[in-house]
């Protein structure tokens, strides 16, 4: 046991713990006041089903015994059991810290189901979607599966780089978020009607919140107080402060304004881009990752509407959009400071570039196959959406009993 | 006795108190109010999606007055609200039948 490593990691896994109850600010102003407590909700929810998820099977399917680097096999660390009889502390709080991540990873998109999923729906879907869809794939990657270094499809020299969870969270989320968005269909009045954000400041809050616990989210992976931790703390801060100069720049020159709303979605374009990159880039390909996140997510908010699907609070356009753009960004920036291997315009070739590619395109698969699949099933069950009179009137009073204020419209 | 209402910019509002002070009123009704008129609505944008808001805030002040005061509350509001821009607002003025004080139970003038 290393009390300093176990210092750090209890810290980064009560900040990453932070990020989902900021999220739920960060989502909850964005939506309407007639739903803002089940938006909030949904996440309190993914805190709850999610580590209990993580606890019974979630940890062991992620890192135990690999059947054939596809999944970890749920009897290895069932409840937890060999972790904690162990008693050692360090591998103790890495399924904490696992727990946290899962919990962010499926919060994320609830964001693109506001205002309209029933909320017994949603707890089931978190419960589950943690199981079948969260955990392989935190296998693939970090749990020595099929795509991790030396597990599987790719040669000892190009293999994918995946720091913190570009595949595994952002595009993982993402992906899921547009089909649940298209399984759910648009909100009534979507695309005519004003959806505007009740409350920008919470919006605000909760981006401050998220930044705040990222730092646990990036520099805590390293899963050390090391060097690769304080690498991960200035990469992340260098791109997402970039980030939000690229949006508002996009912003400024579009619209003639640089919003509060843009500062704030800057921030998690940032975060999330960098992520994957954290230790993968020097703090140059940091800035560039930032600033090319906050102007591609800033443009890609739009394509709901021009595709008519209602990514309510944009899980694609923030997360897919920036989650793939840090992915791809390790091929073309990469360095070995800390990183593994150089990218493309950095003294390296196309084989970094390709790993990135296909686990890129490995993770949109499986999980847009396996989240339709789940919803589905749900959707001919116990149903996903709302009546068109609960919408109308706020989810909040018909789903849980309350209005967050006196006169929420 | 008469009614004048005024629909004036909201941050006129404490000129507009005084003024009515200085005239010798008595008490006043402030409330918030939303609405258009040639000034129109604005547009605000939310992750580059525009929305029209078509009501803009205004302030709304009712004053129960004497005949013959009308004219005279009516030029003190104007001229306390007026900044010369396009959404100063409007006050108009129309007969009132009846006033009653509700603790003393008096009706008419002496109620105002």
């Amino acid at each position: 046991m290393d009390s300093g490593n176990i210092a750090w990691l209890l810290t980064s896994a009560s900040l990453v713990l932070l990020m989902t109850p900021g999220l739920a600010f960060f989502y909850g102003g964005m939506s309407r006041g007639k739903s803002v407590l089940n938006m909030m909700m949904m996440s309190f929810g993914a805190i709850a089903v999610g580590a209990v998820a993580w606890a019974l099977v979630g940890n062991s399917i992620s890192v135990g015994d690999s059947i054939g680097g596809l999944f970890g096999d749920p009897s290895t660390d069932f409840l937890l059991s060999s972790s904690f009889v162990s008693g050692d502390g360090e591998s103790l709080i890495a399924t904490g810290f696992g727990a946290t991540f899962a919990i962010i990873t499926v919060a994320l998109i609830s964001g693109s189901v506001a205002d309209r999923m029933k909320f017994s729906a949603w707890m089931v879907f978190a419960f589950l979607w943690v199981i079948l869809v969260y955990s392989p794939v935190s296998h693939w990657v970090w749990g020595g599966g099929i795509l991790a270094e030396g597990g599987g499809i790719f040669t000892a020299d190009w293999f994918p780089q995946d720091f913190a969870g570009g595949t595994v969270v952002h595009i993982n989320a993402g992906v899921a978020g547009l089909v649940m968005a298209l399984l759910l269909g648009v909100r009534k009045g979507f695309g005519k009607e004003p959806m505007r954000p009740h409350n920008l400041p919470f919006v605000m809050l909760g981006a401050a919140l998220l930044w705040f616990g990222w730092f646990g989210f990036n520099a805590g992976s390293a899963f050390a107080a090391d060097d690769a931790a304080a690498a991960a703390w200035v990469n992340t801060t260098t791109a997402t402060a970039a980030a939000i100069l690229g949006w508002l720049l996009v912003e400024k020159l579009r619209d003639g304004k640089a919003t509060s709303l843009g500062a704030a979605s800057g921030v998690v374009a940032g975060l999330v881009a960098i992520t994957p990159a954290a230790v993968a880039v020097d703090p140059w390909g940091a800035l560039l990752i930032g600033v090319f996140a906050g102007v591609l997510s800033s443009l890609a908010v739009g394509l709901k509407y021009k595709f008519g699907y209602d990514d309510s609070l944009d899980v694609v356009g923030v997360h897919l959009v920036a989650g793939l753009w840090g992915t791809v960004a390790i091929g073309l920036f990469g360095t070995t400071t800390f990183g593994a291997w150089d990218g493309v315009f950095t003294g390296g070739d196309l084989g970094g570039l390709w790993a990135q590619i296909v686990a890129a395109g490995v993770t949109i698969a499986y999980s847009a196959v396996a989240t339709l699949i789940i919803g589905l099933v749900l959707k001919f069950t116990i149903g996903l959406r709302v009546s068109e009179e609960v919408e109308v009137s706020g989810i909040d009073l018909a789903e849980h009993g309350e209005t967050a204020y006196e006169e929420a419209k | 006795m008469k009614l004048v209402t005024a629909i004036i910019q909201p941050h006129r509002t404490d000129e507009v108190r005084a003024a009515l002070e200085a005239a010798g009123v008595k008490g006043v009704t402030i409330s918030e109010a939303a609405g258009y008129g040639r000034q129109k609505g604005h547009t605000e944008v939310y992750r580059g999606a525009e929305y029209t808001v078509d009501l803009v805030p205004k302030a709304r002040i009712e004053v129960l007055v004497d005949d013959a005061d009308a004219v005279t509350v009516t030029e003190a509001i104007v001229a306390a609200a007026q900044t010369g821009k396009i959404g100063d607002g409007k006050v108009w003025t129309v007969p009132v039948e009846d006033v009653a004080r509700v603790r003393t139970g008096e009706h008419g003038t002496d109620a105002l």
